[in-house]
């Protein structure tokens, strides 16, 4: 198939659509509208589902009971929406049902802005609702990631019978680029054992999220801890670039791991020895990856649009062998390359200290909003 | 002796119910309800073409009680779980069965958008006027003046407002196809609600749109009367705020007899 | 190696638009290319832009501080982008809504009365390909034939019967732009 220039939202939902989806609930939020009004157009003329949902709230629990049947179905969102969801999402995780949702981050805390953010990080890689579970988190940074992230997706909630929740950003969103749509799809026609569809000519079924027997839950804990690290063994993925003499790692995902690439690349141009290693899962975590690179490298450049989130799993990975530096832009601002290259060239001539807190010190560093840091 | 003569079955357990005991308390009126769905679903042939939706509440275990497929919602989302499985398929009899904490408090927008949409669904609306599951707190259905665990000095309207009125209120919605209240305090009124509870889920399937019977119903351990007295307090304090009729009734189904 | 553009406006002017086209034409020429439009607070006030990168290797950042080039199709454009524009390169302003000249003296600048024009071809609503015109007057990113062949495959086929008039719009800002002489250092 050829390539068209295509818009990340509505890429992520054609994908969605071509990976055989049979409903989509959802309700208004930019930067994501674009996902949800593809679908309405679309899902329709398909013979499908699309039903635009009076909340959040309610789209989640559409999408909850249409997992019961064993379809193929999904939700979209952006940050204060996906707050809303997730009741739904961990009772979602709780049944143990294949759901996919897309977050395309915004700006906040509270209703914030529009613009693109990375600041659900947290909320949505450590899970989020309530309870022990572990969604599947899939991170885009360019719209022919977010087509194949968006058929994984599905592929991969099948699998495990897990949430695997998309996150993108509004840059990424709203983004044009060429990219090539998969081939469709068939759908569903055998769907699986533990399927809710009536009765017919077998033993009742029934699916829920209560072990109501304190030693019930806990083996249901485990077992989906077990379901987890089975994902952390094989569903790892990353993207890695000049990584094989880098003395400087710098780590980023989605939009601030590509403004990273080019500062990288700049930054390489100058004949700085500098790498990046851009996580894809953000669950399961490039941990391994990174706790070898450590082994190796002078220091590391954590770059992100929040103000220091998957920062913490660095550090986890890197375990104090090696000094952390953090750059970041929060409140929807997204860093230019200029940044990033500025921070590069710095740790490549100065001494980054093995303690303290690379948090502090970037605050320190930038003086945002205080001497009108732009 | 030898007994020769033929049996003759008048009563048994309905197949759509599970032969297990269930948790509701001793005169509880929730077993009454269940049983008339079971025995509704039997008559129409359609239990193994059903899936139930349970609450939270007391009968967050339902789908212990029933013998067809069933799924467990969230607090109050039991109508948007429902529409998510209906709109899957749309062949099947879906219902929700939940109580007025679920329904009328904390699902008041789920309950609302499905019966404006028209939502093929049935719902078997429990009314209690009190929270049992969580120990006898207030309710939205709640009487005036009534005394529970978080109305301790009785319901007073000036600080916690009046008790709702579901059925009058969802029978307003264009996509509701038949809205009544009945009550199970005697046997009379047991016999309409299963009529009304059979023609719900005969509007389900002749596609009417939103369908719900609201049953007032009895809570002896949490309004701390034995069962006969709860019985007798539906009819003297329920009745008259909540009064028993049809709130909505789809002309072709004027018609029909159950 | 890579090119970036800003088209900037009100809303309505078109720049988003003439933005796309640009990265239909680049990709059907074989280029990598990101468009990305700012669908922030300012859409709000009433501007549209959009950044156009074209290049011959993978792109990064879809967005930059000093492009390349700029088309200001209004002055609160040209206020924000002149001064971003980087030394050397192209910034066509829009003569018709604009009062007041292009100040810098290290990039090619050409003041275009692109609403007349638009309207002299007989639709004001051209006037963004007459912007995207003097661009490739100024900075020939890509052929003009590239850019009309682009139009044609990717407009609607209610919009057809418009291609001979976006050509022409298309032509006469390159051609106004090409009489515009360049700083001597660019």
């Amino acid at each position: 198939m050829a390539k068209e220039l295509l818009k990340g939202n509505v890429a992520m939902a054609e994908a969605a659509i071509r990976s055989g989806l049979q409903a989509y609930f959802g309700y208004p939020i930019t930067p994501q509208t674009e996902l949800l009004e593809w679908m309405a157009e679309r899902m329709p003329l398909l013979g499908r589902t699309f039903l635009q949902a009076e909340s959040e709230v309610a789209a989640i629990n559409m999408v909850y009971g249409a997992a019961c049947t064993g379809a193929r179905v999904m939700s979209s969102s952006s940050s204060p929406g996906v707050s809303l969801m997730m009741e739904g999402i961990s009772y979602i995780a709780g049944t143990e049902l294949p759901v996919v949702l897309v977050d395309v981050v915004r700006g906040g805390p509270g209703l914030g802005n529009i613009a693109p953010s990375q600041g659900d990080y947290y909320q949505i890689t450590k899970g989020g609702g309530h309870g022990d579970y572990f969604p599947i988190v899939l991170a885009p940074s360019n719209v022919q990631e977010s087509i194949d992230l968006m058929v994984l997706a599905f592929d991969l909630a099948e699998k495990y019978r897990s949430i695997v929740v998309v996150m993108s950003d509004g840059n990424v969103g709203q983004i044009m680029e060429p990219a090539e749509l998969p081939p469709f799809q068939p759908l569903k026609t055998v769907y699986p054992d533990w399927a809710v569809r009536g009765a017919e000519n077998r033993a009742k079924r029934t699916l829920s999220s209560i072990y109501i027997k304190p030693d019930e839950e806990e083996v249901t804990n485990f077992r989906l801890l077990e379901r987890w690290h089975e994902i952390e063994a094989n569903e790892l993925r990353y993207k890695e670039y000049f990584l094989d003499d880098a003395e400087i790692v710098v780590v980023g995902f989605g939009s601030s791991g590509r403004v990273a690439f080019s500062a990288v690349r700049a930054a390489r141009a100058q004949g700085i020895p500098v790498g990046l290693l851009r996580p894809i899962t953000l669950r399961p975590f490039p941990y391994a990856p990174l706790a070898e690179l450590s082994k190796s490298a002078k220091a590391f450049l954590v770059v992100e649009m929040n103000a220091g989130q998957m920062l913490d799993d660095v550090q986890l990975a890197v375990a104090g062998r090696t000094p952390v530096e953090f750059y970041g832009r929060m409140g929807g601002m997204v860093p230019y390359q200029g940044e990033i290259l500025a921070e590069i060239m710095r740790i490549a001539s100065e001494s980054i200290p093995l303690e303290g807190d690379p948090r502090h010190r970037w605050a320190q560093r930038v003086n945002y909003g205080r001497n009108g840091h732009k | 002796m030898e007994l020769t003569a033929p049996t003759h079955v008048v009563y048994q357990r309905p197949e759509s119910l599970a032969d297990v005991p269930t948790s509701y308390c001793p005169g509880c009126t929730h077993g009454v309800a269940h049983r008339l769905v079971a025995e509704v679903l039997d008559e129409m042939g359609v239990r193994q073409n059903t899936i139930g939706v349970a609450p939270v509440g007391c009968s967050v275990f339902a789908y212990n009680f029933f013998d067809f497929d069933f799924v467990e919602a969230a607090h109050g989302r039991a109508p948007a779980m429902a529409t998510g499985i209906k709109r899957l398929l749309p062949d099947r009899i879906v219902f929700t069965y939940q109580g007025d904490g679920d329904l009328a408090s904390i699902g008041m927008g789920e309950i609302m958008h499905a019966a404006g949409r028209g939502e093929n669904i049935t719902v078997i609306f429990i009314n209690n006027a009190i929270y049992g599951m969580t120990g006898g707190q207030m309710a939205p259905t709640t009487l005036p003046g009534q005394k529970t665990t978080s109305s301790p000095y009785g319901r007073d309207v000036e600080q916690a407002g009046f008790p709702l009125r579901m059925a009058e209120l969802l029978a307003n919605m264009d996509g509701s196809g038949y809205v009544v209240r009945r009550s199970l305090h005697d046997p009379k009124n047991i016999r309409l609600a299963k009529k009304a509870i059979r023609t719900a889920f005969e509007a389900q399937v002749r596609g009417l749109g939103f369908s719900l019977v609201e049953l007032l119903s009895s809570c002896p351990t949490n309004w701390g009367l034995t069962p006969k007295d709860a019985l007798t307090w539906i009819e003297e304090k329920m009745v008259p705020v909540y009064p028993l009729g049809d709130y909505k009734v789809a002309p072709s189904l004027a018609s029909l007899k159950v | 190696m890579q090119t970036e553009i800003i088209i900037s406006g009100f809303g309505g002017q078109g720049a988003l638009f003439a933005g796309q086209l640009l990265a239909y034409a680049a990709m059907d020429s074989g280029f990598e290319v990101t468009w990305i439009p700012s669908y922030g607070p300012e859409m709000r006030g009433g501007t549209a832009n959009c950044t156009v990168i074209i290049a011959d290797e993978e792109i990064g950042a879809p967005t930059v501080l000093n492009p390349r080039a700029v088309l200001a199709l209004n002055l609160p454009s040209l206020d924000k982008y002149e001064p971003l524009v980087i030394s050397g390169g192209v910034l066509v302003a829009n003569a018709s809504l604009i009062n007041r000249p292009i100040t810098r003296t290290d990039i090619s600048a050409v003041m275009i009365p692109a609403n007349e024009i638009a309207e002299e071809i007989g639709d004001k609503r051209l006037l963004n390909m007459v912007m995207l015109g003097a661009l490739l007057g100024k900075l020939p990113v890509l052929p003009v034939e590239v850019i009309e062949k682009a139009l044609q495959a990717h407009i609607p086929e209610r919009h057809k019967r418009l291609l001979p008039s976006n050509y022409a719009a298309l032509r006469r800002g390159m051609e106004f732009a090409a009489q515009v002489p360049s700083p001597i250092h660019s």
